[in-house]
């Protein structure tokens, strides 16, 4: 079964977003227990099950059009949410490449790439853009290569070069962001980008993480997943505009706390760029209200023990202070003391 | 992560190109187009012997802007584990290979205001395809390629023909030396300086740019040691559980692949620490080969790196 494109969906103001109940069997829970610390959960990005949200290195689901459209909105307002240096130009390439060769193979009905040579035609029928060009001439698309095919496709997308046993973020588009800001990290290393991250430091993880990625091959990507809450489904949580969304936080009541606070879950790719050597950072966003969540008993009972007993280092890092005992009131009585099963497939 | 997933490539054409230097050119026996890579990486080679499997790292010289077939060299090494003998003399014409994706240990700065490449016998191999990538660009580079004689110089009229007077060969047997510490010397802020070569030359090339007050971060070498041969040792894989010997002319990641265990690796030449292993236990002393482990690491006797190293002794455990 593929995804029906909703064409109406807005992560702003009026907030009409909902997902379908295929959308939150596919949703990518991000605890496997019932407790929740850091760990490098990296795991290889192979294929998984049909149907679920790694069956392609590239998920399009049925937000497609209205993310797309958020995007934009982000962008006409705020330009500097996509960057790139000179040097990354290469790397532009690998990504459009990558994105473009994967989203035409896995959704042959609503993407089409044809090449001659170096003359790519790439037809997007869900956004209803055409264009022909010359792969490695920027002057032949109507953007620059990593922002013309980032507009297209769902998540944010962070390009770091790899120097002197290191990674630097030196191109993105980063219009989702949960709460941090390219704009800001542009030129930082891989630990100076992760200095907020609290607790991880300690724990050596990024020393490990780095280590890992500087060996990270051509054709073996990676993945792993991060979470994080939002009030709304609101996919700019941007320090930018914290004017518009740091004050959501004071909103949540007992009344509203399902259908406001969303698990906000990022299924974060690696990918290894083959011309430039450079590094892709995929964050592809996935939001879920806890009313939506609570439909799967598991998945209540799961999140109502992860969230009571969360170290309050993270609750205080994730945002989640002014409303967490919202959330675990309201899915306490959801939750019978049951044993659940290991890993995060509904039961 | 261990193995590499390799794919089936065919030898379509072999070329002596010096006494000592084997061309080959390798296309994906699918027919489908090589996959993109960035000047200085290497793939690794499987091998397939009568007795044994051998897998060598070699350095890719063609133009990543070529990707119909990926070319590679091989120098003989008599006096080695025999994967290069064996490329020289078993592999013909229209035989499958099984080859890694591409790997980058080697790769150009993209800030560079200038760079500056070094190269010596084989080891412009590393050096002819990051030529290709900075032919595409727009910052100055220049080759300095030292060769032993006329005859020896692979690829000198390639080079030549594609770079010009971006290229200056020098011949060792006319007395025709680089003059590294005054090339040196002599560049502008902001020049990274890339080598590959003997070790003699690569000494000379960092110690000229130490001695000239370059940073770290613009000084780049390319060193893959062959495995060296040497006497036969045992050695127990304690996770495992299992005992292997490892003969004169194999190495110690070799022997414990032969054994079934599944080590992890990427380079085989003793550059990435991919293969980096704890040691338990050892009677007796590591030889230790690589460019990767500290020098207080080497001394501590607690790390080694299989691909390359070896000990002398009765007894060795490794945390594998």
């Amino acid at each position: 079964m593929s995804a029906v494109f909703k064409t109406d969906e807005t992560f702003r103001d009026d907030f009409k977003y909902s997902n379908s109940p295929r959308a939150i069997r596919r949703f990518p829970l991000p605890f496997v227990e019932d407790k929740y610390m850091y760990s490098v959960n990296i795991e290889p990005h192979v294929p998984g099950p049909k149907d679920s949200i790694t069956e392609f290195q590239f998920d399009v689901d049925e937000h497609y059009i209205g993310e797309c459209r958020d995007r934009e909105i982000v962008l006409k307002e705020d330009p500097l949410r996509y960057q790139a240096l000179p040097h990354m130009m290469s790397a532009q390439w690998d990504v459009l490449e990558l994105l473009m060769n994967h989203m035409s193979k896995d959704y042959p009905e609503q993407f089409s790439l044809s090449k001659q040579g170096n003359r790519w035609s790439w037809h997007n029928k869900l956004l209803n853009i055409k264009n022909e060009f010359t792969f490695g001439d920027p002057s032949t698309l109507p953007r620059e290569p990593l922002d013309y095919i980032t507009r297209q496709a769902q998540g944010d997308f962070v390009v770091m070069d790899q120097r002197d046993g290191d990674f630097y973020i030196e191109a993105g588009m980063v219009t989702t962001p949960a709460d941090w800001s390219m704009d800001f990290d542009m030129g930082m290393s891989f630990k100076e980008w992760h200095g907020p991250v609290p607790l991880a430091h300690e724990l050596n993880v990024f020393d490990r993480a780095l280590k890992f990625l500087l060996n990270l091959r051509i054709n073996e990507p990676v993945r792993r997943l991060n979470w994080t809450m939002t009030v709304n489904p609101r996919l700019d949580t941007s320090p930018e505009f914290y004017p518009r969304w740091g004050s959501d936080r004071a909103s949540v009541t007992a009344d509203n706390v399902a259908d406001k606070a969303h698990i906000r879950v990022e299924l974060q790719g690696l990918w290894r760029l083959p011309r430039s050597n450079a590094m892709l950072f995929g964050i592809r966003c996935y939001l879920i209200s806890i009313r939506e969540l609570a439909t799967i008993p598991k998945w209540a009972r799961r999140t109502h023990r992860t969230l009571r007993d969360l170290h309050p280092a993270l609750v205080d890092y994730k945002g989640l202070t002014r409303y967490r005992d919202h959330v675990v009131n309201w899915l306490a009585p959801l939750d019978d003391g049951s044993p659940t099963t290991s890993g995060n497939a509904p039961e | 992560m261990s193995h590499s997933h390799t794919f089936a490539v065919t030898v379509t054409a072999i070329t002596q190109v010096t006494p000592l230097i084997k061309h080959f050119v390798l296309k994906a026996a699918d027919g489908a187009q090589m996959p993109s890579f960035s000047g200085g990486s290497h793939v690794v080679v499987v091998m397939k012997g009568a007795t044994r499997v051998y897998r060598n790292p070699y350095s890719l010289l063609s133009s990543p802007n070529d990707l119909s077939a990926y070319e590679i060299a091989v120098r003989r090494a008599d006096q080695s584990r025999g994967g290069s003998v064996f490329m020289h003399d078993h592999v013909t014409v229209g035989m499958t290979l099984q080859i890694a994706h591409p790997v980058n240990l080697f790769q150009l700065d993209k800030l560079a205001l200038k760079h500056v490449l070094f190269a010596g016998g084989v080891g412009i191999t590393a050096i002819a395809a990051q030529l290709e990538d900075l032919k595409m660009g727009a910052v100055p580079y220049e080759l300095h390629y030292s060769v032993r004689a006329p005859d020896h110089a692979a690829f000198a009229d390639r080079l030549l023909a594609r770079h010009g007077d971006r290229v200056r060969i020098y011949h060792d047997s006319a007395e025709h030396r680089i003059d590294i510490e005054g090339l040196v010397a002599a560049q502008p802020l902001g020049t990274h300086v890339y080598v590959c070569g003997p070790t003699p030359m690569i000494g000379r090339v960092l110690a000229s740019a130490r001695a000239a007050g370059w940073a770290e971060s613009h000084i780049h070498w390319e060193q893959f040691s062959a495995p060296p041969v040497g006497d036969p040792f045992d050695v127990f894989l304690k996770k495992s559980n299992v005992k292997v010997s490892v003969l004169p002319d194999q190495s110690l990641l070799e022997a414990i692949e032969d054994a079934g265990v599944d080590a992890p690796y990427l380079c085989r030449g003793g550059v990435c620490g991919e293969c980096k292993c704890r040691v338990l236990e050892v009677d007796g002393v590591l030889v230790h080969n690589d460019h990767y482990l500290s020098p207080e690491e080497k001394a501590s006797g607690t790390l080694i790196m299989p691909c390359v190293s070896r000990a002398h002794g009765k007894n060795l455990v490794l945390d594998l």
